[in-house]
């Protein structure tokens, strides 16, 4: 032992503390804990979900497909319909996220008459190559994500958004 | 660190008085446990206050997740209570503490009753802690709707139909109360909402100042 002796002053000081600490911390943990679950919470794997295009029906012009799944959001399930371009390029498919990468809004193909073969976001000018590849000068900072892509009895599949592998 | 944090705040802004004017005063020895154990009646305000302070944390993270209309009040509490980690417990503080709430505050009116300490000087602190008494029961009756489910419902048609019964503007009160000639439903559960969450909060704290200032002015009243 030290000579420094624990004043009855002190002594009760770091009990009390102690003890209120400990009490406030078992108060608010659980609350805490419920406040961040979003941050904390595991989401399923994405399933493939099936389109309406057909496999042999695809080009080497990228189209728009439309695809409708089921959202969990909470406790509040809706149809969400979201969208891929979708295009040949030699024997595979390509999809990409209409998403610009720069702030989120939605990107068309030849979407401006002054760059042709070329996605176009209207927002900001943000323009992206065929692959996905991202224009240097414009907005974006990275390539447009792709779809992981699969078939079903010759209609397309579309999976979960990855990062662009063809850039 | 702490107490150079302290000391550099407390020379700048002279914050000791302020402190010590709300936290550094005697506890007289006859509300003492310590000295008469007895004396733990007089516990019962502070502890009153103890789970108000919870009542008001956990119905603050509860809204994070509660929506109060029709459709999804329900669904919502479900969600928070079973996919939520902890949602039963912050959900369970909330629901257990308004009936503690109640039961404390209960006692401490019996304990300032059978001590005499409404007594002159201290009837305008009685008048005080009978509004606070009145606000936690809006606060309950409010608040036992929220969830939306039969029980909830059918409380709530009872306790508006009770309104009802007061003389001359008791047909006015339920429409206030539901918002709604003859419906119990969304508006009044939008409105059970607004003023569980914001309006009697808000009479609570204002009741719950003027209730600690006079303590303060006053000091405890003096033994049997």
């Amino acid at each position: 032992m030290s000579n420094n002796r624990v004043s009855r002053r002190q002594f009760l000081n770091y009990t009390l503390t102690g003890v209120g600490g400990f009490m406030a911390a078992g108060m608010l943990m659980p609350m805490v804990r419920f406040a961040i679950d979003p941050a904390l919470q595991t989401k399923a794997e994405g399933q493939f979900i099936q389109t309406s295009q057909k496999i042999d029906e695809i080009t080497d012009v990228p189209v728009k497909v439309d695809f409708t799944f089921e959202q969990v959001d909470a406790w509040y399930k809706s149809d969400v319909t979201e969208a891929a371009w979708v295009y040949r390029d030699g024997d595979t498919v390509i999809a990409l996220s209409p998403v610009c990468k720069h702030l989120g809004c939605t990107v068309n193909w030849e979407g401006d008459s002054a760059h042709p073969n070329q996605f176009f976001c209207a927002c900001h000018a943000g323009r992206y190559e065929k692959s996905g590849k991202n224009v240097a000068g414009t907005p974006p900072l990275g390539p447009l994500d792709e779809y992981e892509v699969s078939e079903k009895d010759g209609f397309l599949m579309l999976g979960k958004k990855i990062p662009n592998t063809l850039v | 660190m702490l107490n150079k944090i302290y000391d550099w705040v407390d020379e700048r802004l002279d914050i000791t008085p302020i402190w010590r004017d709300i936290a550094d005063h005697e506890v007289p020895e006859h509300v003492n446990p310590a000295h008469h154990f007895s004396a733990f009646v007089y516990c019962f305000g502070g502890l009153t206050f103890f789970i108000t302070v919870i009542q008001i944390l956990s119905g603050m993270f509860l809204t994070m997740y509660y929506v109060p209309d029709v459709v999804n009040a329900w669904k919502s509490v479900y969600y928070l209570q079973n996919e939520v980690a902890f949602g039963e417990i912050v959900r369970g503080m909330h629901h257990w503490g308004a009936s503690l709430v109640i039961v404390m505050m209960f006692l401490h009116t019996l304990r300032v009753f059978f001590t005499g300490s409404y007594k002159k000087p201290r009837e305008l602190n009685w008048i005080v802690g009978v509004g606070i008494f009145c606000v936690m029961l809006g606060l309950g009756f409010t608040g036992y709707l929220l969830p939306w489910d039969m029980k909830a419902v059918f409380a709530t048609k009872v306790g508006i139909q009770i309104a009802a019964s007061v003389p001359f503007i008791g047909e006015l009160i339920k429409i206030l109360l539901a918002g709604d000639a003859t419906i119990l439903g969304a508006q009044t559960l939008t409105r059970f909402f607004a003023i569980h969450v914001f309006f009697l909060p808000a009479v609570l704290f204002a009741l719950l100042a003027a209730h600690f200032i006079m303590i303060r002015r006053q000091g405890i009243s003096g033994p049997l």
